[in-house]
């Protein structure tokens, strides 16, 4: 084995329950070599990196390091073979400055001097041109200074091996440019880099070579010089499949909800969303896709009324008096209260749309609780209707008066979009509905949203998996980095077309800024 | 390689358990009170050198020996339960609300204050109803004023309403020296002896009948409260979730502040039971370290105000046993507060059993 | 009378000072723990029964042993009262506020149940307990003092455990501030899984803190009853300094250094009204209220400003399990 090979995986194969997240993966990754690992979400990525940084210990396969044979069992084993991983979620404690939190937990001989570890580290910072004040404090810091910080980290302690997880997904253009500066020279000081990543551009940019790895399976592995888009679009995406989910079609469409110019600004000063427009017809399936984070949540929170945005409008046409209403700024009181019946199945079914601790019943009555005089609940109702749901949608539970945190994942997701149709709406946003579910629960949910599209409901769908958004949906908007870079019709569009749509930096419209 | 790898793994790991069987949950408890009890039995028998049985025996006769003290019992045991029931729904809500002490402090002091100022002024009924709104509105006070500034700015509950106390403590210190009979001794003495204007009524010659009669009033109306009227639903999901309260539209800020003010209303009225229903008299140890015991009776019983009548005996039951014990013995009566401690340390730590499994390796491997 | 004044202040500031430094330990760890009021009298009375028994069984007393015997009876008291703590919060994961009321109810029964049956226990024919001999021990402070004015009052006047509260003050600073393993203890009070993701072993941190923590706060409760009340324990009397000490660590935002600072204007808030002349009792009751007053003053002013140096632990008060992230 040529000792240029920095390390190797052989077969690694994960499983979770009944879920296979990685499957018989082999890469190997050579010294000064950039590896890129593309997939769409759930393709396994993360699972596979947090195998080489000791988070999960794979179920098969063997790992070699500089051409041995290694057993990487805990962080601090990854840490021995010179590993270093740069999580998606900073592991940064906020009220310490760059250089304390990169000294952390570091067993050095001799005596504490910050200072002096602050030279070293910035002897490293100069070394690979890293421009950051390391006695600045966390909460002081921009995601792409806290970033850096986090890269600096693991190259004090030593790291030959860095694993980055998604770094761009949170960055600017211009960050962008000058983390790849920096990882260029990582690479020629001879460090290997191994970077997560679903943007192709970025991929074609940076990497030299590129491993693709789909639904857990690994696909294979290209040189970045005789690669393009489309080779790699394709190798991401695959053939289509078909699922034959019914389609129906709905004569009379209107336009329900309009999203204009729609701008969000998180709390961190990021921003999620930008200029996003598009109308939601009913008796229609309106499909979002996009890479996960690129603002769907956002965008779904903010027409519910959780959000405050920070441009543009959200029009409602009442279909019974035919008045216009705007949604902005309004809390999800004021939203029902104007006669707007919007139903909304958020992605955290448990941490948002559900109570876990409270029966079934109860959790009818969430939307419903206020109704009625008196200051009394009225349970009857609730609890006739958890029957029916439990009934109609075959809810496995013991009884309606079991916690839904008991439940499996397809009968809480079941509790969940039942209570949500039961309140007869007519906008029915979805976000993710079906992850997790096993396929009868699936079908058993998209026959739910193409029963409400048949009814006159425009329906918001957004998912994650092409086949089914092609299939399902009438129309799919295709997001990126918060900004549409698409409409397509889901009759005549093809996989490709949304995956490269899907891995666009610039939404390719008009810029106004 | 995945046996090499097993021999450095910990033979076992902790796992959170996504649910257990009420029925199991409560064996747990019962055999943690059981070993508690057994411990408690040795120290006592240590402390005293009598047999374990005598000790028992001498529990049980302190605590429901003769009438006076079943009646003795039943009295703390409603007083201590309805501080438990003043400061659940904020527990439920996850607001840490440790200044009950203060808040029945002021409750009382309210109450002190009409029946010196007001007993001889107005006519009964009257004289009842201003003391009841003065004690739940300056209850109430204290608990709004940290729910405020929680609800406005996030301040930490915990340490003010434990500051709270203390002010409460102090300023009722201020009046028992500005109300002093005699003159400076800083006791108030029996408050109106002589034309009991302002006391509760004995009911059918039992003194403590009414207290206890309010008190069940209050604990139907806290469990109606919690499980059956909106207020109560909206008090659970923001306690259970931040974010379906935001979702649904629940305006949470609203939600603490309100309950808050009920909290301390309640207490308000534990002070007046106390003031003008038991004591007839206001010390500064009025609330006798009974907005802290209220915690652990609420939050052993599971925040259910039917368990915490349970709760609430045990635990006076516990004291009034041990303080015979004490007498008999002729130890400090402080001895009950360390048995009080080892029952309530043993029923914390099994809630770890509860809501955590050990699973061992090889089983998991197996599987 | 300034220099009575600030004497005084400084005494009663003293008992308020261990028990704030040693809270804070604790806390910088991420563990409230209510419980310091108890471990407090437990510390004391620990040191009393060590001091008893001795007094009772030897003619003369050691000077040495009589320091040595109160002062490790205290500290093995403390040290115990820390641990029931650590092990129900640490690795049983109960819940903090609910086991450290648990903890000041049992601790102070304790201190109060052998105050008062320790003579009764001991099957000994003495009226009370006083430890005055003892006491001299640990009152002794420096042979210079009183030839040196007002400095020397001021400065010089006091027993070596008020020394050694502001010294652990000064040493906790420099630790929290200096030290590497200062450093690691702060991460696991901030963000225990960043600590424990670092290689730092949290449950070992917070045991270590905590253990420690109860030691020095137990330390208040033994100055008190040694210097400040001369060997003389009666029951109750110690009071609410376990709460005040645990305000002063609000009120020091979680600085020792502050603390020491803050434990003499508590002290002086405390007596303040034995100073202030043709003070009526019900208005001298009144100015006790004011450390508390301040207290809460402080605590709406960090919330409000939220300067992120002024905070607490940002994972105070919750326990830390590693596959919950």
């Amino acid at each position: 084995m040529s000792t240029q090979v920095a390390i190797e995986l052989k077969n690694i194969t994960k499983t979770f329950g009944n879920v296979v997240a990685n499957k018989d993966v082999n890469l190997t990754v050579n010294r000064g070599e950039i590896l890129s690992i593309l997939g769409e979400n759930g393709s396994g990525k993360t699972t596979l990196m947090n195998m080489i940084s000791g988070i999960y210990f794979p179920d098969h396969g063997q790992i070699f390091i500089n051409g041995e044979e290694a057993l990487i069992k805990s962080p601090k084993d990854a840490f021995d073979y010179k590993i270093g991983m740069i999580h998606q979620h900073f592991k940064l404690v906020d009220v310490f400055t760059a250089a304390e939190n990169i000294v952390l937990g570091l067993e050095e001989k001799g005596r504490y001097n910050i200072k002096k570890s602050t030279a070293e580290i910035q002897k490293i910072c100069d070394k690979y041109g890293f421009d950051i004040d390391l006695n600045k404090k966390i909460y002081e810091m921009s995601v792409s200074e806290k970033q850096t910080v986090e890269i600096v980290k693991v190259l004090y302690r030593g790291a030959d091996i860095l694993i980055l997880d998604e770094p761009t997904a949170v960055l600017t253009p211009q960050e962008i440019k000058k983390l790849f500066d920096v990882l260029r020279n990582m690479r020629k000081d001879s460090k290997s880099i191994i970077i997560i990543t679903h943007k192709l551009n970025e991929v074609l940019e940076i990497s030299d070579k590129v491993s693709v790895l789909r639904k857990g399976e690994y696909i294979g592995t290209v040189q970045t010089s005789e690669a393009n888009e489309s080779i790699l679009t394709e190798m991401m995406v695959g053939k289509k499949i078909d699922l034959n989910i019914e389609r129906s079609d709905v004569e009379e469409k209107a336009d329900r909800l309009l999203i204009n110019n729609m701008c969000y600004v998180s709390r961190e000063g990021v921003k999620v969303l930008n200029h996003v427009t598009f109308a939601a017809r009913s008796g229609e399936i309106l499909g979002i896709a996009g890479i996960a984070g690129s603002g769907q949540r956002e965008l779904l929170e903010s027409i519910a009324g959780l959000r405050k945005l920070k441009h543009g409008s959200i029009i409602y046409n009442n279909p019974k008096n035919g008045n216009q209403e705007n949604l902005r700024d309004k809390t999800p009181v004021e939203i029902r209260e104007l006669g707007v019946r919007l139903s909304f199945v958020p992605e955290d079914r448990l941490g948002m749309g559900l109570v876990g601790n409270m029966d079934i019943v109860d959790n009818m009555m969430l939307r419903s609780y206020k109704k009625g005089k008196g200051v009394f609940l009225e349970r009857k109702g609730p609890k006739d209707l958890a029957n029916k749901i439990i009934d109609e949608l075959e809810v496995v539970t013991p009884s309606a008066n079991t916690p839904v945190r008991n439940l499996s994942g397809g009968n809480v997701q079941k509790v969940l979009v039942g209570r949500e149709i039961a309140a007869s709406p007519t906008v029915l946003m979805a976000a993710y509905p079906v992850r997790g579910l096993d396929i009868n629960s699936s079908y058993l949910i998209y026959n739910l949203l193409n029963e409400q599209k048949e009814k006159g409901v425009a329906v918001i769908f957004v998912g994650e998996d092409l086949d089914v958004l092609l299939e399902l949906c009438d129309r799919i908007v295709v997001i990126s980095s918060g900004q549409i870079s698409g409409i397509v019709d889901a009759r005549t569009t093809t996989k490709e077309e949304i995956g490269l749509l899907m891995t666009k930096t610039d939404g390719g419209e008009k810029n106004e800024q | 390689m995945s046996s090499n790898n097993k021999v450095h793994e910990p033979l076992f790991h902790v796992v959170k358990r996504s649910n257990i069987p009420t029925w199991k949950s409560w064996i747990i408890r019962g055999l943690s009170i059981l070993v508690a009890l057994i411990i408690c039995g040795l120290v006592t028998v240590i402390m005293t050198g009598e047999n374990p049985f005598e000790v028992y025996g001498t529990m049980i006769k302190g605590a429901i020996g003769t009438e006076r003290r079943i009646w003795t019992l039943a009295q703390n045991t409603a007083i201590l339960l309805c501080v438990a029931l003043a400061v659940t729904p904020a527990f439920k809500m996850k607001f840490w609300n440790i200044g009950a002490e203060g808040q029945v402090l002021v409750g009382g002091l309210a109450t002190a204050a009409c029946m010196i100022f007001l007993g001889d002024k107005l006519p009964t009924w009257l004289l009842f109803i201003v003391m009841f709104a003065t004690s739940m509105l300056a209850g109430a006070l204290w608990g709004f004023i940290p729910a405020f500034f929680k609800a406005n700015w996030n301040t930490n509950e915990t340490l003010f309403t434990l500051m709270m106390n203390y002010i409460a403590i102090q300023i009722v210190s201020y009046f028992c020296y500005e109300w002093s009979v005699p003159k400076g001794s800083g006791h108030i003495g029996t408050i109106n002896g002589a034309t009991e204007a302002g006391w509760l009524p004995a009911i059918g010659g039992k003194a403590y009948l009414c207290n206890i009669l309010i008190v069940a009033a209050i604990t139907v109306f806290m469990y109606v409260y919690l499980k059956y009227s909106k207020h109560g639903y909206e008090i659970s999901v923001v306690g259970e979730s931040e974010n379906t309260a935001k979702y649904i539209g629940i305006n949470v800020k609203k939600v603490i502040v309100r309950t808050m003010i009920m909290s301390g209303a309640i207490c308000g009225i534990v002070g007046l039971l106390m003031v003008s229903g038991t004591d007839r008299t206001l010390t500064r140890d009025t609330a006798g370290g009974r907005g802290f015991t209220a915690i652990m009776v609420s939050w052993l019983a599971k925040f259910n105000p039917i368990y915490m009548i349970f709760t609430a005996l045990l635990l006076v039951f516990l004291q009034r046993g041990a303080g015979e014990i004490s007498t008999t013995f002729g130890l400090n009566e402080s001895f009950s507060e360390i048995l009080t401690g080892i029952i309530i340390f043993f029923i914390i730590g099994s809630e770890f059993f509860i809501n955590y499994s050990l699973k061992f390796r090889e089983k998991e491997a197996n599987k | 009378m300034v220099v009575a004044f600030i004497q005084r202040a400084i005494m009663q500031g003293i008992p308020l000072l261990f028990g704030s430094t040693g809270e804070i330990l604790t806390e910088k760890s991420g563990n409230l723990n209510l419980g310091t009021a108890g471990v407090m009298y437990v510390g004391g009375i620990s040191g009393v029964i060590g001091a008893f028994l001795y007094e009772q069984s030897v003619e003369t007393l050691n000077p040495v042993l009589a320091v040595l015997i109160p002062l490790l009876s205290s500290m093995v008291g403390s040290l115990f009262m820390g641990l029931i703590y650590a092990v129900l919060t640490v690795t049983l994961r109960a819940n903090q506020n609910v086991t450290g009321l648990a903890l000041t109810t049992f601790g102070v029964g304790f201190g109060n149940f052998f105050g008062g049956s320790l003579i009764k226990l001991s099957g000994l024919d003495v009226p009370s307990i006083t430890l005055t001999q003892t006491s001299l021990f640990f009152k002794k402070s420096l042979p210079f003092a009183d030839k040196l004015g007002w400095f020397g009052e001021i400065f010089l006047s006091y027993s070596f455990l008020a020394y050694a509260a502001v010294a652990i003050a000064i040493v906790m600073s420099v630790y929290f501030n200096r030290t590497r393993s200062g450093l690691n203890l702060r991460s696991v009070g901030e963000n225990p899984a960043t600590a424990d993701a670092a290689g730092i072993n949290v449950g070992k941190y917070k045991y270590a803190s905590i253990c420690l923590g109860s030691i020095i706060a137990g330390l208040g409760g033994l100055y008190y009853v040694m210097d400040y009340a001369c060997g003389i324990w009666s029951n109750d009397a110690f009071g609410d300094r376990g709460w005040l000490a645990i305000a002063l660590v609000i009120f020091a935002i979680w600085r020792p250094n502050l603390s020491i600072v803050g434990s003499i204007l508590f002290g002086g808030l405390f007596i303040v009204h034995n100073y202030i002349p043709n003070l009526s009792m019900s208005a001298q009751e009144l100015f006790k209220m004011t450390p508390y007053v301040v207290t809460i003053i402080v605590l709406v002013i960090i919330s409000m400003r939220r300067k992120r140096e002024y905070q607490p632990p940002e994972s105070l008060g919750l326990s830390y399990f590693r596959e919950e992230r």
